[in-house]
């Protein structure tokens, strides 16, 4: 059976300790993937992977990122919630990985919400 | 849905929402004998006899704006077309135990899919209290992964970070190459 490379592993894990170091713990952002039976339906998982890999790529190692139930708004699944810290949390809804790419860049990099995807700036009501 | 991973990943996401703290999740390709065996097991909240029947009611609902019909109903409908059966067994209090089995070469059994990447995207999901066992077997070759183990090397540092995410999930479809080649 395949085995953990268990040195590999322990190498990472010292890198990501001394990035957590550095930053002190202080998040820059949340974003929540949707992973309901109609997110997953409709592609979340691939959104949820490419975002982490993004991430990962640009090294945004405050940036959290977590999985939630359905919205309760299947139609325009996928869906992701983006809370930039201190600011009210933003719905983004018929979401492509290019979509998450683009929020990703312009809303959680740069703190400019990506209007043309958004549901509803604040509300987590919807429907 | 268009492979069993993501149904697997549907089933998965639903302990998390029962409060699990273990979850077992096993896939056995027993190819020789024609069978594909799903497993997933939880030590959530577990349903009541009226919540189960409701769940395998495909066009039982509680919403209002549910575009797909529940996960469960979806899964064991598969399972179905497969010449398969469905089984679910749940406890208030106790958990959840679901079996889904399938006939392996039929027609209209779905591909197993991407388990790699729905057991990394479990992991994003993962509470620091919820622990994930996965086993994959085909006919005599198996794969394991127990992030009870994978935390004991982690200790401080969270599983659901990417760059451990990325290595881990890099493992995982290493290892299920590997028992598909040793055929
Ligand atoms: N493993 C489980 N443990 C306890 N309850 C469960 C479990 N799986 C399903 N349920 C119950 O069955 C209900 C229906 O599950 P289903 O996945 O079909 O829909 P949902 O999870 O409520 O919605 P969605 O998946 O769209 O977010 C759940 O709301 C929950 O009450
Ligand atoms: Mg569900």
């Amino acid at each position: 059976m395949k085995k953990l490379k268990i040195g590999d592993l322990e190498k990472i894990r010292d890198k990501v300790r001394r990035t957590a170091v550095l930053r002190q713990g202080k998040a820059r952002a949340k974003v929540t993937v949707h992973m309901g039976t109609c997110g997953i339906a409709a592609g979340a998982r691939e959104i949820l992977s490419s975002l982490l890999e993004d991430i990962r790529k640009k090294k945004l190692d405050d940036v959290i990122v977590t999985t939630s139930g359905c919205a309760g708004l299947c139609s325009r699944e996928p869906m992701a919630t983006i809370e930039v810290t201190g600011k009210p949390p933003v719905k983004y809804v018929d979401l492509t990985t290019e979509k998450m790419r683009k929020i990703l860049n312009q809303h959680i990099i740069k703190g400019t919400i990506v209007n043309e995807y958004a549901l509803a700036v604040g509300s987590e009501r919807t429907h | 849905m268009e492979d069993l991973s993501l149904h697997i990943l549907d089933i998965i996401e639903n302990s998390l929402a029962a409060e699990a703290t273990d979850i077992e999740v096993q896939v056995e390709e027993r190819i020789t004998e024609n069978i594909l065996i799903i497993k997933i097991k939880d030590n959530g909240k577990g349903m009541d006899k009226e919540t189960l029947v409701n769940v395998l009611d495909p066009f039982y609902t509680t919403k209002t704006t549910r575009a797909v019909g529940l996960g469960l109903s979806m899964l064991a409908q598969a399972s179905k077309e497969a010449d398969g059966s469905f089984d679910i067994k749940s406890k208030p209090g106790e958990g959840t135990d679901i079996t889904a089995q399938f006939v392996y070469n039929h027609i209209d059994r779905k591909p197993l899919g991407n388990m790699a990447e729905t057991i990394a995207a479990c992991l994003a999901s993962l509470g620091p209290g919820t622990d994930l066992r996965y086993r994959h077997s085909r006919n005599n070759n198996e794969f394991l992964f127990d992030t009870k183990e994978i935390r004991k090397i982690l200790s401080d540092v969270e599983i659901n970070n990417v760059e451990i995410i990325s290595f881990l999930k890099k493992h995982l479809e290493e290892g299920l190459i590997e028992i598909s080649e040793k055929e």
